[in-house]
């Protein structure tokens, strides 16, 4: 990315957590200690991946970020409740009863709901489904949407939560090309929280691993990206997940 | 197919009852074709379709406001539970205490008036949209919550796109069980201190003449006219807000 000396370019985070203590059923009987000390800032047009053993806190430290949860110790800027920050669960929560383009729209300011987004719809494929109802999609086509929903706000971070679990192979490796386009052509940065080393390597700039309970920062590692050819087929999306798994075999 | 089965069952059914009439040869248990008589009769002097008319307005405002109060109230309970600590146990008492009783004391402290028959519909029914409703505030799906809060939705959206959809159909659900209860208990409030309407015509002939014929004839019209309520209103309502399952 060739992104030095663009003019007024703001080098400073669009996240700074500061984590010190989160404690669930702190007063009870058996208070359960989640996150201890966890400090982690992201850049401007960075892919940070959050990725650490399932139950490690992960969920809890999104939950924090995004205002859900307020009882912990620490701090997070910007405030979760300013807007800019987009997040993609990793269920994709659409309205059931409302089609793929209301729900794109209704999670705009009542001012911005009648913007063109055509192109948005057209760049994640879903331009056929737009007046169909969640229903009738698939996980990958649902997940697209919830993803069509969090880029229509046009935030300067997005969060993604486990976004290309129990996809098949093709699907989640489409997915992370839309996700590492629209990162690329947008300059919005991602947070994303995984437990997949492949989705990790593949997409992220710096990988913060994160240890079991009480979560804490272990490692920050930077990587270049991307590391592996852009899959054009379902075929070589596998095999290039497969080269990542097993090198060894491919190369023979 | 299934509307052909219906309707041979349906003749059967008029075509035993004429034939067990002609056996029985009695004035209590008149044949379909008597009446018939007696509906073609009673309508043409207009009586029928006036006292239909005063039973449907009354069973109309009453069911709108039991609805109204019942599903403000319910959703209310759902949502906080202190509420629901205080009126849980006056809900349950109400939902338990005989429409008759209700009925009677509506009668005494309020007077033999409409307000009075109003009052002890809604007072009747209410507490079954309530407990509906309170269900339904209760089952609001937290995923969906979350959601609506990090993408900040205001209010107005958050109660047309989020909450109202999802209690639509127990909104429905008491209306259709709330409908039939109404009518019903319309009935026994006119019979009881009503000067006019289908509860009325039915207490007068039966105590005054024991005009089978007319008691049969007023409720078939009647049920009739619910029956057609349900089916071109309510479920129609019911395949709307079910429309993107």
């Amino acid at each position: 990315m060739s992104d030095a000396g663009a003019e007024g370019l703001d080098r400073s985070p669009v996240l700074s957590v500061a984590i010190r203590r989160k404690v669930y059923g702190a007063g009870g009987p058996e208070p359960v200690e989640a996150v201890r000390d966890l400090a982690f800032s992201v850049a401007p047009a960075e892919i940070a991946c959050l990725i650490g053993p399932s139950g490690a806190g992960k969920t809890t430290t999104l939950r924090i970020l995004l205002g859900l949860d307020a009882d912990y110790e620490g701090s997070v800027t910007p405030d979760p409740d300013d807007a800019g920050i987009a997040m993609v669960f990793q269920e994709p929560r659409l309205l059931p009863w409302r089609t793929v383009e209301q729900n794109v729209r209704l999670a705009l300011p009542r001012a911005q709901r009648g913007r063109n987004l055509d192109s948005l719809f057209d760049s994640l494929g879903l331009a056929p489904w737009r007046g169909r109802f969640p229903r009738a999609l698939s996980l990958g086509m649902a997940r697209r949407v919830s993803l069509a929903r969090a880029l229509a706000q046009e935030p300067r971070l997005l969060i993604l939560d486990e976004p290309f679990v129990s996809l098949d192979d093709a699907s989640a490796a489409a997915l992370r090309s839309i996700v590492v386009d629209c990162v690329d052509s947008t300059r919005t940065s991602v947070l994303m929280v995984t437990h997949n080393v492949v989705e990790t390597i593949e997409m992220a700039d710096r990988l913060l691993l994160l240890s079991g309970r009480p979560a804490s920062l272990v490692a920050t590692i930077p990587l270049d990206r991307p590391r592996v050819e852009r899959p054009r087929s379902w075929i070589d999306a596998m095999r290039s997940d497969l080269a990542i798994r097993y090198p060894q075999i491919i190369a023979a | 197919m299934g509307f052909a089965t219906r309707l041979v069952s349906v003749l059967v059914l008029l075509a035993a009852w004429q034939l067990a009439a002609g056996l029985a040869e009695s004035r209590l248990l008149p044949a379909p074709l008597t009446i018939l008589d007696f509906i073609v009769s009673e309508s043409a002097s207009g009586e029928l379709w006036r006292n239909v008319g005063l039973t449907l307005a009354r069973v109309g405002v009453s069911f709108l406001l039991a609805m109204v109060l019942g599903v403000v109230l319910g959703i209310a309970l759902g949502r906080w539970s202190a509420l629901n600590l205080v009126l849980d146990t006056p809900l349950l008492i109400l939902l338990n205490t005989p429409a008759l009783v209700i009925t009677v004391l509506a009668y005494i402290w309020v007077g033999l008036n409409e307000a009075a028959a109003v009052l002890a519909v809604v007072l009747n029914k209410l507490p079954n949209v309530a407990v509906i409703l309170r269900e339904g505030a209760r089952s609001l799906d937290p995923q969906l919550e979350e959601m609506a809060r990090t993408y900040r939705f205001d209010r107005r959206t958050w109660i047309a796109h989020v909450l109202v959809p999802q209690l639509q159909p127990f909104v429905v659900a008491a209306a259709r069980s709330g409908l039939s209860l109404a009518w019903k208990i319309v009935l026994v409030i006119e019979l009881l201190g009503r000067p006019n309407g289908v509860g009325f015509a039915i207490n007068f002939y039966f105590v005054q003449s024991l005009n089978v014929a007319a008691i049969v004839g007023y409720s078939v019209v009647f049920m009739s006219v619910m029956i057609a309520i349900d089916i071109l209103i309510l479920q129609r309502l019911e395949a709307y807000v079910r429309r993107w399952r």
